[in-house]
């Protein structure tokens, strides 16, 4: 009995596992390089820009709150923010269509999207 | 009715203790791009409860230590995560007891897991961007990993401590 159930645990946490790096792996390959840097606040675009022009520009969101976007080489990223646990500037530059850095605490959004300015992910 | 003085004490200390490891928690850094990864020390306390007394008892602490620890040391933001995330981990937990399939190490995996996945569900509805289900993968793996951890020091405590005493 109790070795069934360390069985089924085993089971449980490989399948979990292996599950969520499929998940990964098929998030990460079946995207392709963007086109444009898109900026949602609150769930609407406030703007977007070329991944091919290196550039900074400092977001404002709705109370106030400065996120700092840069766009360098092709990948966008966060490199300041004012919020207190500064998540959105420890997740790495996106590239890729679908990927996107969230900064909940400002409801920010950044997503890259491709030449349709269609999201290929949704 | 007359009220059950032991499970009263145990119910209250349970909550404390659950605060204490939700606060302690905090000074843990965990550096990862990713929000919502945690320990998940306070499923100790429910899981142990859960084990030892009822579904019920879990479910209350539960609740009242997420209710207090946003009130303490959170916000409205990280109330709604911590509150849909510890309702569909003892939700899952709960029914998985029922079933009697897995040890106490496989329901602390499902509950770490299924609160991730409770916490990005709230996430979702709150930011209204489907992206965030991109985390998912790095949440459950992370909520195996502690959920695992979790579990063997549960089973532990489980095994150690006896509440008829």
């Amino acid at each position: 009995m109790k070795n069934k159930r360390l069985r089924n645990d085993i089971i449980l946490s490989v399948a979990l596992l292996v599950l969520a790096i499929a998940a990964w792996g098929v998030i990460r390959f079946t995207h392709k390089t963007g086109e444009f840097a898109v900026v949602e606040i609150d769930g609407k675009e406030t703007a977007r820009y070329p991944l091919g022009d290196d550039m900074s520009v400092e977001i404002v969101t709705g109370d106030g709150h400065v996120n700092t976007l840069v766009i360098a080489g092709g990948r966008a990223s966060v490199v300041s923010a004012d919020c207190p646990d500064k998540l959105c500037v420890k997740q790495p530059a996106i590239s890729r269509t679908g990927e996107t850095i969230i900064c909940l605490p400002h409801r920010l959004v950044i997503r890259i999207e491709g030449e349709s300015g269609v999201d290929t992910a949704s | 009715m007359k009220t059950n003085v032991r499970k009263l004490t145990i119910l209250g200390i349970s909550t404390a203790a659950a605060m204490v490891l939700s606060y302690v928690e905090t000074f843990i850094p965990v550096s990862v791009a990713v929000p919502g990864v945690k320990l998940g020390l306070a499923n100790l306390v429910t899981l142990f409860l859960l084990i030892k007394l009822d579904w019920k008892s879990a479910a209350a602490v539960s609740a009242v230590r997420v209710a207090l620890t946003a009130l303490l040391f959170g916000s409205a933001a990280s109330f709604a995560y911590s509150a849909a995330g510890a309702a569909l981990s003892i939700l899952v937990m709960g029914l998985l007891k029922i079933t009697g399939v897995f040890s106490p190490v496989g329901a602390s995996v499902a509950g770490a897991v299924s609160h991730n996945a409770g916490q990005i569900l709230m996430a979702i509805v709150l930011m209204g961007t489907r992206e965030i289900a991109y985390w998912l993968p790095a949440l459950v793996l992370s909520g195996v990993v502690t959920g695992l951890a979790v579990g063997a020091v549960g089973a532990l405590l489980v095994s150690k401590i006896d509440l008829k005493a």
